[in-house]
Protein backbone atom coordinates (compact mmCIF):
# COMPACT_ATOMS: atom_id res chain seq x y z
CA UNK A 1 0.00 0.00 0.00
CA UNK A 2 2.88 2.33 0.81
CA UNK A 3 4.41 1.58 -2.57
CA UNK A 4 1.07 2.26 -4.27
CA UNK A 5 0.79 5.66 -2.60
CA UNK A 6 4.43 6.27 -3.53
CA UNK A 7 3.56 5.72 -7.18
CA UNK A 8 0.56 8.03 -6.98
CA UNK A 9 2.87 10.79 -5.73
CA UNK A 10 4.89 10.55 -8.92
CA UNK A 11 2.48 9.73 -11.71
CA UNK A 12 1.31 12.86 -13.58
CA UNK A 13 -2.15 14.06 -12.52
CA UNK A 14 -3.61 13.51 -15.99
CA UNK A 15 -2.92 9.78 -15.59
CA UNK A 16 -4.54 9.44 -12.14
CA UNK A 17 -7.50 7.47 -13.46
CA UNK A 18 -5.40 5.03 -15.45
CA UNK A 19 -2.93 4.62 -12.60
CA UNK A 20 -5.69 3.93 -10.11
CA UNK A 21 -7.40 1.30 -12.23
CA UNK A 22 -4.01 -0.30 -12.89
CA UNK A 23 -3.33 -0.47 -9.16
CA UNK A 24 -6.82 -1.81 -8.48
CA UNK A 25 -6.25 -4.66 -10.89
CA UNK A 26 -2.76 -5.40 -9.53
CA UNK A 27 -3.80 -5.31 -5.87
CA UNK A 28 -7.49 -6.29 -5.69
CA UNK A 29 -7.20 -7.03 -1.96
CA UNK A 30 -6.40 -3.36 -1.29
CA UNK A 31 -9.22 -1.95 -3.39
CA UNK A 32 -11.11 -0.25 -0.56
CA UNK A 33 -7.90 1.34 0.79
CA UNK A 34 -6.98 2.53 -2.69
CA UNK A 35 -10.41 3.98 -3.37
CA UNK A 36 -10.48 5.86 -0.08
CA UNK A 37 -6.89 7.15 -0.17
CA UNK A 38 -6.41 8.07 -3.80
CA UNK A 39 -8.25 11.19 -4.83
CA UNK A 40 -9.80 10.89 -8.26
CA UNK A 41 -11.16 13.59 -10.54
CA UNK A 42 -14.81 14.24 -9.66
CA UNK A 43 -17.64 12.83 -11.75
CA UNK A 44 -21.02 14.42 -12.32
CA UNK A 45 -24.60 13.15 -12.77
CA UNK A 46 -27.80 14.99 -13.64
CA UNK A 47 -30.66 14.99 -11.11
CA UNK A 48 -33.73 13.85 -13.06
CA UNK A 49 -36.12 15.83 -10.79
CA UNK A 50 -34.46 19.24 -10.75
CA UNK A 51 -32.46 18.95 -13.95
CA UNK A 52 -29.42 20.20 -11.99
CA UNK A 53 -26.08 18.46 -11.99
CA UNK A 54 -24.55 17.03 -8.83
CA UNK A 55 -21.14 15.66 -7.94
CA UNK A 56 -20.41 12.03 -7.14
CA UNK A 57 -18.10 10.88 -4.39
CA UNK A 58 -17.73 8.13 -1.82
CA UNK A 59 -19.84 10.15 0.62
CA UNK A 60 -23.07 10.20 -1.37
CA UNK A 61 -22.72 6.67 -2.66
CA UNK A 62 -24.78 3.71 -1.53
CA UNK A 63 -24.23 0.48 -3.45
CA UNK A 64 -23.97 1.68 -7.09
CA UNK A 65 -26.24 4.70 -6.63
CA UNK A 66 -25.51 8.30 -5.74
CA UNK A 67 -27.75 10.63 -3.75
CA UNK A 68 -28.51 14.02 -5.26
CA UNK A 69 -28.34 16.95 -2.82
CA UNK A 70 -31.12 18.69 -4.75
CA UNK A 71 -33.89 16.06 -4.57
CA UNK A 72 -32.38 13.84 -1.84
CA UNK A 73 -33.03 10.91 -4.21
CA UNK A 74 -30.61 8.21 -5.29
CA UNK A 75 -29.61 7.90 -8.94
CA UNK A 76 -30.24 5.26 -10.20
CA UNK A 77 -33.06 4.97 -7.71
CA UNK A 78 -32.43 2.89 -4.63
CA UNK A 79 -35.24 1.67 -2.34
CA UNK A 80 -33.50 1.78 1.02
CA UNK A 81 -30.55 4.10 0.36
CA UNK A 82 -29.30 5.73 3.54
CA UNK A 83 -30.43 9.32 4.15
CA UNK A 84 -29.32 11.98 6.64
CA UNK A 85 -31.67 12.80 9.56
CA UNK A 86 -34.31 15.46 8.93
CA UNK A 87 -32.42 18.08 10.95
CA UNK A 88 -29.17 17.37 9.15
CA UNK A 89 -30.93 17.31 5.79
CA UNK A 90 -32.25 20.80 6.54
CA UNK A 91 -28.71 22.04 7.15
CA UNK A 92 -27.57 20.20 4.01
CA UNK A 93 -30.21 21.95 1.88
CA UNK A 94 -29.21 25.33 3.24
CA UNK A 95 -25.51 24.54 2.79
CA UNK A 96 -26.08 23.58 -0.85
CA UNK A 97 -27.92 26.86 -1.54
CA UNK A 98 -25.34 29.10 0.11
CA UNK A 99 -22.36 27.15 -1.22
CA UNK A 100 -23.72 27.51 -4.76
CA UNK A 101 -23.61 31.30 -4.34
CA UNK A 102 -20.10 31.14 -2.85
CA UNK A 103 -19.03 28.94 -5.76
CA UNK A 104 -20.49 31.31 -8.31
CA UNK A 105 -18.70 34.31 -6.79
CA UNK A 106 -15.29 32.65 -6.81
CA UNK A 107 -15.56 30.34 -9.80
CA UNK A 108 -17.93 32.16 -12.14
CA UNK A 109 -19.51 28.87 -13.03
CA UNK A 110 -18.83 25.29 -12.04
CA UNK A 111 -20.84 22.77 -10.08
CA UNK A 112 -21.03 22.33 -6.33
CA UNK A 113 -22.56 19.76 -4.00
CA UNK A 114 -22.63 19.42 -0.23
CA UNK A 115 -23.31 16.14 1.57
CA UNK A 116 -23.76 15.58 5.27
CA UNK A 117 -24.12 12.53 7.45
CA UNK A 118 -24.16 11.67 11.14
CA UNK A 119 -21.03 10.08 12.54
CA UNK A 120 -20.54 7.84 15.55
CA UNK A 121 -19.53 10.45 18.13
CA UNK A 122 -22.56 12.74 18.31
CA UNK A 123 -21.21 15.04 15.66
CA UNK A 124 -21.50 14.97 11.90
CA UNK A 125 -19.42 15.07 8.78
CA UNK A 126 -19.90 17.42 5.85
CA UNK A 127 -18.35 17.15 2.43
CA UNK A 128 -18.21 20.21 0.18
CA UNK A 129 -17.35 19.56 -3.46
CA UNK A 130 -16.61 21.91 -6.31
CA UNK A 131 -15.90 21.08 -9.92
CA UNK A 132 -15.02 23.72 -12.46
CA UNK A 133 -14.24 23.29 -16.13
CA UNK A 134 -12.29 26.43 -16.95
CA UNK A 135 -11.44 25.54 -20.54
CA UNK A 136 -12.52 27.84 -23.32
CA UNK A 137 -15.03 25.25 -24.50
CA UNK A 138 -16.26 24.92 -20.91
CA UNK A 139 -16.83 27.76 -18.49
CA UNK A 140 -13.57 29.64 -18.89
CA UNK A 141 -14.83 33.18 -19.26
CA UNK A 142 -11.61 34.63 -20.52
CA UNK A 143 -10.90 31.80 -22.95
CA UNK A 144 -7.23 31.40 -22.04
CA UNK A 145 -7.30 27.70 -21.34
CA UNK A 146 -7.28 24.91 -23.85
CA UNK A 147 -7.91 22.58 -20.97
CA UNK A 148 -8.57 23.53 -17.40
CA UNK A 149 -10.13 21.76 -14.50
CA UNK A 150 -10.32 22.41 -10.79
CA UNK A 151 -11.73 19.73 -8.50
CA UNK A 152 -11.94 20.57 -4.81
CA UNK A 153 -12.92 18.17 -2.04
CA UNK A 154 -13.42 19.53 1.47
CA UNK A 155 -14.35 17.11 4.22
CA UNK A 156 -15.16 18.62 7.61
CA UNK A 157 -15.56 16.51 10.72
CA UNK A 158 -17.68 18.43 13.17
CA UNK A 159 -17.34 17.32 16.78
CA UNK A 160 -20.07 17.38 19.42
CA UNK A 161 -20.86 20.69 21.09
CA UNK A 162 -18.89 21.40 24.30
CA UNK A 163 -19.62 24.57 26.24
CA UNK A 164 -20.85 26.39 23.17
CA UNK A 165 -17.77 25.44 21.19
CA UNK A 166 -17.19 22.78 18.58
CA UNK A 167 -14.09 21.27 17.04
CA UNK A 168 -13.88 21.34 13.27
CA UNK A 169 -11.36 19.30 11.36
CA UNK A 170 -11.09 20.14 7.69
CA UNK A 171 -9.22 18.03 5.12
CA UNK A 172 -9.04 19.60 1.69
CA UNK A 173 -7.75 18.34 -1.63
CA UNK A 174 -7.47 20.29 -4.84
CA UNK A 175 -6.71 18.61 -8.15
CA UNK A 176 -6.13 20.76 -11.15
CA UNK A 177 -4.90 20.84 -14.70
CA UNK A 178 -4.38 23.84 -16.89
CA UNK A 179 -3.11 23.81 -20.42
CA UNK A 180 -2.54 26.70 -22.75
CA UNK A 181 -1.73 26.19 -26.36
CA UNK A 182 -0.68 28.68 -28.95
CA UNK A 183 1.42 28.87 -32.07
CA UNK A 184 4.37 30.76 -30.61
CA UNK A 185 4.77 28.94 -27.33
CA UNK A 186 3.41 25.46 -27.97
CA UNK A 187 1.58 23.60 -25.24
CA UNK A 188 2.18 24.62 -21.66
CA UNK A 189 0.58 22.39 -19.10
CA UNK A 190 0.62 22.39 -15.31
CA UNK A 191 -1.22 19.76 -13.37
CA UNK A 192 -1.23 18.31 -9.94
CA UNK A 193 -2.86 17.90 -6.60
CA UNK A 194 -2.26 18.95 -3.02
CA UNK A 195 -3.97 18.08 0.25
CA UNK A 196 -3.96 20.02 3.51
CA UNK A 197 -5.60 19.88 6.94
CA UNK A 198 -6.82 22.55 9.31
CA UNK A 199 -8.42 22.23 12.72
CA UNK A 200 -10.31 24.94 14.58
CA UNK A 201 -12.32 25.26 17.76
CA UNK A 202 -15.11 27.74 17.15
CA UNK A 203 -18.14 29.07 18.92
CA UNK A 204 -21.39 27.64 17.62
CA UNK A 205 -23.04 31.03 18.10
CA UNK A 206 -22.41 31.89 14.43
CA UNK A 207 -23.82 28.57 13.30
CA UNK A 208 -22.10 25.57 11.73
CA UNK A 209 -22.56 26.78 8.21
CA UNK A 210 -20.85 30.10 8.87
CA UNK A 211 -17.93 28.38 10.63
CA UNK A 212 -17.47 25.73 7.97
CA UNK A 213 -17.82 28.25 5.18
CA UNK A 214 -15.13 30.51 6.60
CA UNK A 215 -12.75 27.60 7.05
CA UNK A 216 -13.30 26.44 3.50
CA UNK A 217 -12.87 29.92 2.10
CA UNK A 218 -9.60 30.39 4.00
CA UNK A 219 -8.37 26.95 2.99
CA UNK A 220 -9.24 27.41 -0.69
CA UNK A 221 -7.41 30.71 -0.79
CA UNK A 222 -4.38 29.09 0.85
CA UNK A 223 -4.41 26.17 -1.56
CA UNK A 224 -4.76 28.43 -4.55
CA UNK A 225 -1.90 30.57 -3.29
CA UNK A 226 0.33 27.54 -2.63
CA UNK A 227 -0.32 26.07 -6.03
CA UNK A 228 0.29 29.36 -7.77
CA UNK A 229 3.24 30.67 -5.78
CA UNK A 230 4.88 27.60 -4.33
CA UNK A 231 4.15 24.64 -6.58
CA UNK A 232 4.07 26.39 -9.94
CA UNK A 233 6.87 28.63 -8.68
CA UNK A 234 9.08 25.63 -7.97
CA UNK A 235 8.60 24.22 -11.46
CA UNK A 236 9.46 27.65 -12.86
CA UNK A 237 12.60 27.74 -10.72
CA UNK A 238 13.51 24.34 -12.09
CA UNK A 239 13.18 25.58 -15.68
CA UNK A 240 15.44 28.51 -14.83
CA UNK A 241 17.99 26.16 -13.28
CA UNK A 242 18.03 24.02 -16.40
CA UNK A 243 18.48 27.00 -18.67
CA UNK A 244 19.05 30.29 -16.84
CA UNK A 245 17.30 33.19 -18.54
CA UNK A 246 20.17 35.72 -18.12
CA UNK A 247 20.88 35.43 -21.81
CA UNK A 248 17.30 36.50 -22.56
CA UNK A 249 17.82 39.71 -20.68
CA UNK A 250 21.06 40.44 -22.53
CA UNK A 251 19.56 39.87 -25.94
CA UNK A 252 16.25 41.51 -25.18
CA UNK A 253 17.46 44.85 -23.87
CA UNK A 254 19.03 46.22 -27.06
CA UNK A 255 15.97 45.11 -29.03
CA UNK A 256 13.35 46.86 -26.94
CA UNK B 1 -19.25 -4.94 -12.67
CA UNK B 2 -18.67 -8.02 -10.52
CA UNK B 3 -17.67 -9.97 -13.61
CA UNK B 4 -15.22 -7.34 -14.62
CA UNK B 5 -13.64 -7.39 -11.19
CA UNK B 6 -13.26 -11.12 -11.34
CA UNK B 7 -11.51 -10.85 -14.64
CA UNK B 8 -9.28 -8.18 -13.21
CA UNK B 9 -8.22 -10.30 -10.27
CA UNK B 10 -6.93 -12.89 -12.67
CA UNK B 11 -4.43 -10.77 -14.50
CA UNK B 12 -2.16 -12.71 -16.76
CA UNK B 13 1.57 -12.33 -16.33
CA UNK B 14 1.62 -10.48 -19.60
CA UNK B 15 -0.93 -7.93 -18.35
CA UNK B 16 1.04 -7.43 -15.15
CA UNK B 17 4.17 -6.74 -17.15
CA UNK B 18 2.28 -4.27 -19.34
CA UNK B 19 1.00 -2.39 -16.28
CA UNK B 20 4.46 -2.35 -14.71
CA UNK B 21 5.89 -0.97 -17.96
CA UNK B 22 3.20 1.70 -18.10
CA UNK B 23 4.18 2.97 -14.65
CA UNK B 24 7.87 2.91 -15.49
CA UNK B 25 7.40 4.76 -18.78
CA UNK B 26 5.27 7.43 -17.13
CA UNK B 27 7.88 8.20 -14.48
CA UNK B 28 8.72 11.88 -14.22
CA UNK B 29 12.26 12.88 -15.30
CA UNK B 30 14.90 11.32 -13.08
CA UNK B 31 12.43 9.31 -11.05
CA UNK B 32 12.24 5.96 -12.84
CA UNK B 33 14.42 4.45 -10.12
CA UNK B 34 11.95 5.34 -7.39
CA UNK B 35 9.00 4.23 -9.48
CA UNK B 36 10.81 0.96 -10.19
CA UNK B 37 11.27 0.31 -6.48
CA UNK B 38 7.54 0.74 -5.84
CA UNK B 39 6.55 -1.28 -8.90
CA UNK B 40 8.87 -4.08 -7.80
CA UNK B 41 7.34 -4.21 -4.36
CA UNK B 42 3.78 -4.20 -5.72
CA UNK B 43 4.48 -6.93 -8.27
CA UNK B 44 6.26 -9.00 -5.63
CA UNK B 45 7.69 -11.19 -8.38
CA UNK B 46 11.28 -10.60 -9.46
CA UNK B 47 10.96 -12.37 -12.80
CA UNK B 48 7.98 -10.27 -13.88
CA UNK B 49 9.66 -7.11 -12.62
CA UNK B 50 12.93 -7.87 -14.37
CA UNK B 51 11.17 -8.47 -17.65
CA UNK B 52 9.15 -5.25 -17.37
CA UNK B 53 12.26 -3.29 -16.40
CA UNK B 54 14.37 -4.73 -19.21
CA UNK B 55 11.72 -3.62 -21.71
CA UNK B 56 10.81 -0.24 -20.21
CA UNK B 57 14.19 1.19 -19.17
CA UNK B 58 15.73 1.33 -22.68
CA UNK B 59 12.64 3.12 -24.03
CA UNK B 60 12.57 5.56 -21.10
CA UNK B 61 16.32 6.25 -21.29
CA UNK B 62 16.20 6.94 -25.02
CA UNK B 63 13.10 9.11 -24.91
CA UNK B 64 14.50 11.21 -22.05
CA UNK B 65 17.91 11.54 -23.73
CA UNK B 66 19.68 10.56 -20.54
CA UNK B 67 23.40 11.21 -20.39
CA UNK B 68 25.87 8.82 -18.80
CA UNK B 69 29.53 9.41 -17.96
CA UNK B 70 31.85 7.18 -19.96
CA UNK B 71 34.22 5.13 -17.81
CA UNK B 72 37.36 6.51 -19.47
CA UNK B 73 36.39 10.05 -18.36
CA UNK B 74 36.20 11.27 -21.92
CA UNK B 75 32.85 12.91 -21.24
CA UNK B 76 29.18 11.98 -21.22
CA UNK B 77 27.45 9.88 -23.84
CA UNK B 78 23.83 10.62 -24.70
CA UNK B 79 21.46 7.67 -24.92
CA UNK B 80 19.38 8.41 -28.04
CA UNK B 81 17.91 6.48 -30.91
CA UNK B 82 20.17 8.47 -33.28
CA UNK B 83 23.31 7.00 -31.77
CA UNK B 84 21.89 3.55 -31.17
CA UNK B 85 23.86 0.60 -32.50
CA UNK B 86 23.27 -3.11 -31.93
CA UNK B 87 23.51 -4.58 -28.45
CA UNK B 88 22.79 -1.59 -26.18
CA UNK B 89 25.68 0.29 -27.72
CA UNK B 90 25.53 4.03 -28.34
CA UNK B 91 27.80 6.07 -30.54
CA UNK B 92 29.37 9.19 -29.10
CA UNK B 93 30.18 11.08 -32.30
CA UNK B 94 32.41 13.69 -30.63
CA UNK B 95 34.92 11.19 -29.28
CA UNK B 96 34.23 8.64 -32.05
CA UNK B 97 33.62 6.06 -29.36
CA UNK B 98 30.92 3.51 -28.78
CA UNK B 99 29.55 3.24 -25.25
CA UNK B 100 28.02 0.02 -23.95
CA UNK B 101 25.10 0.85 -21.68
CA UNK B 102 23.38 -1.06 -18.91
CA UNK B 103 19.91 0.40 -19.22
CA UNK B 104 18.39 -0.77 -15.96
CA UNK B 105 21.37 0.35 -13.89
CA UNK B 106 21.64 3.49 -16.04
CA UNK B 107 25.41 3.25 -16.34
CA UNK B 108 27.90 3.05 -19.17
CA UNK B 109 29.94 -0.07 -18.54
CA UNK B 110 32.63 0.18 -21.22
CA UNK B 111 33.71 2.09 -24.30
CA UNK B 112 35.44 1.05 -27.49
CA UNK B 113 36.65 3.08 -30.46
CA UNK B 114 34.03 3.30 -33.21
CA UNK B 115 34.75 1.37 -36.38
CA UNK B 116 35.06 3.16 -39.72
CA UNK B 117 31.68 1.79 -40.80
CA UNK B 118 30.03 3.35 -37.77
CA UNK B 119 31.39 6.82 -38.55
CA UNK B 120 30.39 9.23 -41.34
CA UNK B 121 32.53 9.92 -44.39
CA UNK B 122 35.20 12.68 -44.13
CA UNK B 123 32.99 15.01 -46.23
CA UNK B 124 30.05 14.64 -43.81
CA UNK B 125 32.30 14.63 -40.79
CA UNK B 126 33.60 18.08 -41.73
CA UNK B 127 30.06 19.52 -41.55
CA UNK B 128 29.24 17.53 -38.42
CA UNK B 129 32.39 18.51 -36.55
CA UNK B 130 31.97 22.19 -37.35
CA UNK B 131 28.37 22.15 -36.17
CA UNK B 132 29.24 20.14 -33.06
CA UNK B 133 31.84 22.73 -32.06
CA UNK B 134 29.35 25.60 -32.42
CA UNK B 135 26.56 23.76 -30.60
CA UNK B 136 28.95 22.80 -27.81
CA UNK B 137 29.91 26.44 -27.40
CA UNK B 138 26.24 27.46 -27.23
CA UNK B 139 25.28 24.70 -24.78
CA UNK B 140 28.19 25.47 -22.48
CA UNK B 141 27.13 29.11 -22.40
CA UNK B 142 23.43 28.54 -21.91
CA UNK B 143 22.99 25.34 -19.92
CA UNK B 144 24.85 24.92 -16.62
CA UNK B 145 24.58 21.15 -16.99
CA UNK B 146 23.79 20.61 -20.62
CA UNK B 147 24.99 17.73 -22.75
CA UNK B 148 24.77 17.78 -26.54
CA UNK B 149 25.56 15.65 -29.52
CA UNK B 150 25.36 16.07 -33.28
CA UNK B 151 24.54 12.86 -35.14
CA UNK B 152 24.39 12.12 -38.81
CA UNK B 153 20.86 10.76 -39.13
CA UNK B 154 20.93 10.13 -42.86
CA UNK B 155 23.47 10.01 -45.66
CA UNK B 156 26.55 9.36 -43.55
CA UNK B 157 28.35 7.79 -46.48
CA UNK B 158 27.89 10.73 -48.87
CA UNK B 159 31.36 11.43 -50.24
CA UNK B 160 30.95 14.90 -51.67
CA UNK B 161 28.56 17.57 -53.02
CA UNK B 162 25.54 16.40 -55.02
CA UNK B 163 23.58 14.48 -52.36
CA UNK B 164 21.30 15.32 -49.45
CA UNK B 165 22.11 14.43 -45.87
CA UNK B 166 20.57 14.92 -42.48
CA UNK B 167 21.81 15.66 -38.98
CA UNK B 168 20.17 15.42 -35.59
CA UNK B 169 21.23 17.81 -32.86
CA UNK B 170 20.28 16.66 -29.38
CA UNK B 171 20.53 18.87 -26.32
CA UNK B 172 19.68 17.45 -22.94
CA UNK B 173 19.84 19.06 -19.52
CA UNK B 174 18.55 17.40 -16.39
CA UNK B 175 18.53 18.39 -12.78
CA UNK B 176 17.61 15.96 -10.05
CA UNK B 177 17.32 17.13 -6.49
CA UNK B 178 15.10 14.63 -4.71
CA UNK B 179 16.19 16.10 -1.35
CA UNK B 180 14.40 19.27 -2.44
CA UNK B 181 11.49 17.27 -3.90
CA UNK B 182 12.21 18.65 -7.32
CA UNK B 183 13.33 17.15 -10.64
CA UNK B 184 13.34 18.48 -14.14
CA UNK B 185 14.61 18.03 -17.65
CA UNK B 186 15.01 20.03 -20.84
CA UNK B 187 15.30 18.03 -24.06
CA UNK B 188 15.59 19.51 -27.48
CA UNK B 189 15.95 17.67 -30.72
CA UNK B 190 16.79 19.53 -33.92
CA UNK B 191 16.50 17.88 -37.26
CA UNK B 192 18.79 19.48 -39.85
CA UNK B 193 18.22 18.62 -43.50
CA UNK B 194 20.91 19.62 -45.96
CA UNK B 195 19.20 19.87 -49.35
CA UNK B 196 21.80 19.80 -52.04
CA UNK B 197 19.58 20.56 -55.05
CA UNK B 198 17.89 23.61 -53.42
CA UNK B 199 21.10 24.64 -51.66
CA UNK B 200 19.12 25.14 -48.44
CA UNK B 201 19.23 23.75 -44.95
CA UNK B 202 15.90 23.06 -43.25
CA UNK B 203 15.86 23.19 -39.48
CA UNK B 204 13.05 21.62 -37.47
CA UNK B 205 13.02 21.62 -33.69
CA UNK B 206 11.13 19.89 -30.91
CA UNK B 207 11.62 21.10 -27.36
CA UNK B 208 10.23 19.37 -24.32
CA UNK B 209 10.52 20.70 -20.80
CA UNK B 210 9.34 18.77 -17.76
CA UNK B 211 9.48 19.62 -14.09
CA UNK B 212 8.09 17.88 -11.04
CA UNK B 213 7.68 19.31 -7.56
CA UNK B 214 6.37 16.90 -4.96
CA UNK B 215 6.81 18.18 -1.43
CA UNK B 216 3.44 17.39 0.15
CA UNK B 217 1.83 17.30 -3.23
CA UNK B 218 2.42 16.34 -6.83
CA UNK B 219 2.63 19.14 -9.38
CA UNK B 220 4.13 18.77 -12.83
CA UNK B 221 5.00 21.04 -15.68
CA UNK B 222 4.78 19.51 -19.12
CA UNK B 223 5.66 21.91 -21.92
CA UNK B 224 6.24 21.14 -25.58
CA UNK B 225 7.03 23.25 -28.55
CA UNK B 226 7.86 22.71 -32.20
CA UNK B 227 9.36 25.16 -34.64
CA UNK B 228 10.87 25.44 -38.09
CA UNK B 229 13.43 27.59 -39.83
CA UNK B 230 15.86 27.44 -42.73
CA UNK B 231 19.17 28.80 -43.93
CA UNK B 232 21.49 28.59 -46.92
CA UNK B 233 23.66 25.58 -47.73
CA UNK B 234 27.15 27.03 -47.31
CA UNK B 235 30.62 25.90 -46.37
CA UNK B 236 30.79 23.73 -43.22
CA UNK B 237 31.94 26.53 -40.89
CA UNK B 238 29.34 29.01 -42.16
CA UNK B 239 26.57 26.41 -41.96
CA UNK B 240 27.59 25.60 -38.41
CA UNK B 241 27.40 29.24 -37.36
CA UNK B 242 24.04 29.93 -38.96
CA UNK B 243 22.44 26.69 -37.74
CA UNK B 244 23.62 27.16 -34.18
CA UNK B 245 22.41 30.74 -34.15
CA UNK B 246 18.98 29.58 -35.38
CA UNK B 247 18.85 27.04 -32.55
CA UNK B 248 20.04 29.60 -30.01
CA UNK B 249 17.46 32.10 -31.20
CA UNK B 250 14.50 29.68 -31.07
CA UNK B 251 15.44 28.22 -27.71
CA UNK B 252 15.90 31.69 -26.22
CA UNK B 253 12.54 32.77 -27.60
CA UNK B 254 10.94 29.64 -26.26
CA UNK B 255 12.34 30.17 -22.79
CA UNK B 256 10.96 33.70 -22.90
CA UNK B 257 7.55 32.39 -23.87
CA UNK B 258 7.65 29.90 -20.99
CA UNK B 259 8.41 32.80 -18.68
CA UNK B 260 5.49 34.71 -20.16
CA UNK B 261 3.18 31.74 -19.59
CA UNK B 262 4.23 31.69 -15.94
CA UNK B 263 3.73 35.44 -15.62
CA UNK B 264 0.22 35.16 -17.05
CA UNK B 265 -0.77 32.50 -14.56
CA UNK B 266 -1.81 34.36 -11.41
CA UNK B 267 -3.99 37.01 -12.96
CA UNK B 268 -5.34 35.62 -16.16
CA UNK B 269 -4.94 31.91 -16.77
CA UNK B 270 -5.57 30.76 -13.21
CA UNK B 271 -8.51 33.12 -12.89
CA UNK B 272 -10.53 30.98 -15.29
CA UNK B 273 -10.34 28.19 -12.73
CA UNK B 274 -10.77 30.12 -9.51
CA UNK B 275 -10.55 33.82 -8.69
CA UNK B 276 -8.40 35.10 -5.84
CA UNK B 277 -11.35 37.08 -4.56
CA UNK B 278 -15.05 36.80 -5.35
CA UNK B 279 -16.58 38.91 -8.10
CA UNK B 280 -17.67 41.23 -5.29
CA UNK B 281 -13.97 41.74 -4.38
CA UNK B 282 -14.67 41.13 -0.71
CA UNK B 283 -14.65 37.91 1.28
CA UNK B 284 -17.85 35.93 1.19
CA UNK B 285 -20.38 37.18 3.79
CA UNK B 286 -20.77 33.93 5.73
CA UNK B 287 -22.07 35.85 8.78
CA UNK B 288 -24.91 37.29 6.75
CA UNK B 289 -26.12 34.65 4.33
CA UNK B 290 -29.70 35.55 5.14
CA UNK B 291 -29.46 38.32 2.57
CA UNK B 292 -29.23 35.69 -0.16
CA UNK B 293 -32.41 33.92 0.87
CA UNK B 294 -34.14 37.30 1.10
CA UNK B 295 -33.04 38.30 -2.38
CA UNK B 296 -34.09 34.91 -3.62
CA UNK B 297 -37.53 35.24 -2.07
CA UNK B 298 -38.00 38.71 -3.49
CA UNK B 299 -36.93 37.70 -6.96
CA UNK B 300 -39.26 34.72 -6.73
CA UNK B 301 -42.15 36.97 -5.74
CA UNK B 302 -41.40 39.45 -8.47
CA UNK B 303 -40.96 36.63 -10.92
CA UNK B 304 -37.40 37.64 -11.90
CA UNK B 305 -34.15 35.73 -11.81
CA UNK B 306 -33.85 32.02 -12.24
Amino acid sequence: MEAAMGLMRRIPAKHTDTALSALLSLMPSHSSDLLSQVDQPLQVLCDVDSGKEFILCEYNRDADSYRSPWSNKYHPSLEDGSLPSLALRKLEVEANDIFAIYRDQYYEGGISSVYMWEDDNEGFVACFLIKKDGSKTGQGRRGYLEEGSWDAIHVIEVGPEEEENTNYRLTSTVMLTLTTNNESSGTFSLSGSIRRQMTMRLSVADGHLCNMGRMIEEMESKLRYSLDQVYFGKTREMVCTLRPPSEVAQIRIPES
Amino acid sequence: MAEEEEEETELSEKQKIEIAKWFLLNSPPGEIYYVAKDVKSILNDDDLYNQAASEAFPVYNKSHFISLPMPDRSGDVLVTSFGELEGYAYLDPRTAQVAIVDHVKQVCTEVRPATDEELPSPYIEEFRCALDAEILKYVEESYPKGVCSVYCANGKDVEGPGSDFEFAVVISAARHSPQNFCNGSWCSMWNIEFKDDQQTVEVKGKIEVDAHYFEEGNVQLDAKHECKDSTLFQAPDDCAISISSIIRHHETEYLASLEASYLNLPDSTFKDLRRKLPVTRTLFPWHNTLQFSLTRDISKELGIGK
